[in-house]
């Protein structure tokens, strides 16, 4: 049984005078025990969305979350906010995006790691400020005593993200989410992090989502890929299938915006041409079709729908061929 | 693509070296005097004591304070004796003028002038902090239940609030004194501290709202934490920097309209306690012919004023998270 099995998730945001939006349209994966599975796509296709509708952390009011989200098993959507709050963070962690306002400026770091230990494994307070120091040794912080008694400030920027990566496994979920943990630190921090982050999850069999723009963090660490565009699922392979043959353009295109050291001297880099759309227009044809170098007559008046073909889903109508120069 | 996502530990042996002599340097630079847990108020004390305007507002606090404490002691005569009774002539408006043994003169009926106004700091100092105090509880009350609530709760207190903050705020203090059958010092601080509450309570809902979507809310609910934790210990402490400000400078308000209501006869009817409000308005049928019995305790009244906006005009600057370091 898979650890979580997420299907048909859509997430629509209803705002009163405006139309509602559809953030998240019927997305399907799952993660097996241990696996690392990597959510990828650009600003607004959504990704950030899922994250939060399952660990149940979207407004009560305004966001209206179908579908199913089983974890373990259990349906989570269907769950009290009462017993969601007792699965967040002993279950289920998170990681967010910028590890300075992740952090509550005005209390000491040991404060914030022992919230979660007393919250969850009910310590007390002394013995709980024994294992965040054990916790912040484990994430690589340097001389962790003396840092339980400073403040987030006081940190670098990594430090920080270890620290908050130490929160969030403090109760050894079997499950972490990571939401673009890397993305506010720069290129060798983020280097470090995503070693950790693998050397963690690694040892301590945690399932882990990955949520990044960024396909080279991907290529590091997840055992299988989903691209997302415009709240769907686009194409979802293992990731050596997926990087030495991306089927869909989007996918196509992501890896060819991506600069290369092993690339010739002189090589331009081929942008996606546009941008992501406001409103995403499934209902008629793909929401990719305006930007595709690929796209066809019947892009724009189908939608298409996933197919599996050689142990990968794809929805495409004419998928990259293998050997095809992909005009930008 | 996966070479790039080295393990801090596996680095070449050439690296090796200088990374442990950057490593000891950065110790180094880190170790400096007062660099561990320095929170939020200790780093604000650190740019407070250099600042000489907040030094200037605390120093006219603590005089104004150390002589409200001792003023028993530090005046020289009784302030409710008419020593110099036989000084005064209504008739040809005469008034005893400073002489030995009474720096300031006398007043109206021939009492120690100096000695009222030493004395009268303690009805200040009382009227200025029981007001804030209360005021600020209150406030954060509201404040509290309305920006950790939200919905129809938060409508409701604001409207309250809003209604409140509609009228003029000495108006509202008088008309709040007015409710008790008798005047006293009791009502004063009572209808000061009111006009304040919806003053703290806006504030203080303010920055709840704005820290209610803050990301390390957002992180404090991935982990599971109670509602009431997040309230109390992630939103509540880091929006009380304003309302902290906004205190000292309340007190400065709570001072000036506790003398206005003092003025207009609302305080405490007994004369015998001095109070530099009442001292100021029983000096105005004098003021043309005698106006040093004005001038004092207007002065006072000023200066001390001026010490709490100082102080909480610095404290501002300190607090702000922006100026940090």
């Amino acid at each position: 049984m898979a650890l979580l099995d997420v299907s048909d998730l859509s997430v629509v945001f209803q705002r009163r005078g405006e139309p509602p939006f559809t953030a998240v349209d019927g997305v399907s994966f799952s993660v097996e025990p241990g696996q690392t599975v990597g959510l990828v796509g650009e600003s607004g296709c959504g990704k950030s969305v899922t994250s939060l509708a399952i660990m149940g952390l979207l407004p009560r009011r305004g966001a209206v979350v179908t579908g199913s989200v089983r974890f373990e098993g259990a349906e989570l959507l269907s769950l009290s906010a009462r017993q969601m709050r007792d699965r967040r963070g002993r279950d289920l962690g998170m990681v967010f995006q910028d590890p300075l306002s992740s952090l509550n400026p005005v209390i000491a770091i040991g404060l914030q790691v022992t919230e979660v230990l007393e919250r969850h494994r009910g310590m007390p307070r002394r013995q709980a400020m024994v294992e965040a120091a054990d916790l912040l040794d484990k994430v690589g912080i340097p001389d962790p005593r003396r840092r339980l008694d400073e403040y987030p400030h006081q940190l670098s920027g990594g430090m920080r993200q270890r620290a908050l990566i130490a929160m969030a496994l403090a109760c050894r979920p079997r499950l972490l989410i990571a939401d673009e943990p890397t993305t506010a630190l720069d290129v060798t921090i983020q280097a470090q992090i995503l070693a950790l982050l693998a050397e963690l999850v690694r040892d301590t069999g945690t399932a882990l989502i990955m949520i990044t723009h960024d396909l080279g963090v991907v290529a590091g660490l997840c055992d299988e890929v989903n691209v997302l565009y415009g709240g769907r699922v686009v194409e979802r392979a293992r990731r050596h299938e997926l990087f030495r043959r991306p089927r869909h353009p989007y996918t196509h295109g992501l890896l060819a915006s991506i600069p290369r050291l092993d690339a010739p001297r002189g090589e331009r880099l081929v942008p996606i041409r546009g941008s992501v759309a406001d409103n995403i227009p499934w209902d008629h044809g793909c929401a990719f079709a305006p930007r595709c170098p690929n796209a066809l007559g019947t892009c724009v008046e189908v939608t298409p729908q996933m197919d599996e073909e050689d142990g990968r889903l794809l929805r495409c109508h004419n998928p990259v061929q293998e050997n095809q120069e992909v005009p930008a | 693509m996966s070479g790039s996502v080295s393990r801090s530990g596996s680095r070449p042996p050439t690296l090796g070296g200088r990374k442990e002599r950057l490593d000891a340097l950065a110790a180094t630079a880190a170790d400096g005097p007062g660099d561990a847990g320095v929170s939020l108020a200790a780093s604000a004390w650190r740019r407070l004591r250099r600042n000489p305007v907040f030094l200037l507002g605390a120093a006219i606090i603590v005089l104004f304070v150390v002589v409200a404490l001792l003023s028993p002691w530090l005046a020289a005569h009784d302030p409710t004796a008419r020593l110099l009774e036989g000084q005064v002539s209504r008739a040809r408006n005469e008034i005893p003028a400073a002489q030995e043994g009474f720096p300031l003169g006398g007043d109206q009926v021939g009492r120690d002038l100096l000695s009222r106004l030493l004395v009268g700091s303690q009805q200040t100092l009382m009227v200025g902090v029981f007001a804030t105090v209360i005021g600020l509880a209150g406030g954060l009350l509201l404040g509290t239940v309305a920006g950790a609530l939200g919905g129809w709760v938060d409508s409701l207190v604001m409207r309250v609030v809003d209604v409140m903050l509609s009228i003029p705020s000495l108006l509202l203090a008088f008309s709040i004194g007015a409710l008790f059958p008798s005047p006293s010092q009791f009502t004063v601080i009572l209808a000061v501290a009111t006009v304040q509450i919806p003053i703290f309570a806006r504030l203080l809902r303010g920055s709840m709202l704005a820290q209610r979507g803050s990301d390390h809310v957002l992180a404090a609910r991935a982990l599971g934490v109670r509602p009431r934790a997040i309230v109390f210990r992630h939103m509540l402490p880091n929006s009380l920097g304003p309302v902290i400000v906004q205190a000292t400078l309340v007190l400065a308000v709570a001072i000036i309209d506790a003398a206005a209501l003092s003025f207009l006869g609302l305080g405490n009817p007994d004369d015998s306690i001095p109070e530099w409000g009442q001292m100021l308005g029983g000096a105005q049928n004098v003021i043309d012919s005698h106006p040093n019995l004005a001038f004092w305790p207007a002065g006072c009244i000023i200066i001390v004023a001026l010490g709490f906006t100082l102080v909480g005009e610095s404290l501002r600057d300190a607090l702000d998270p922006k100026n940090r370091r």
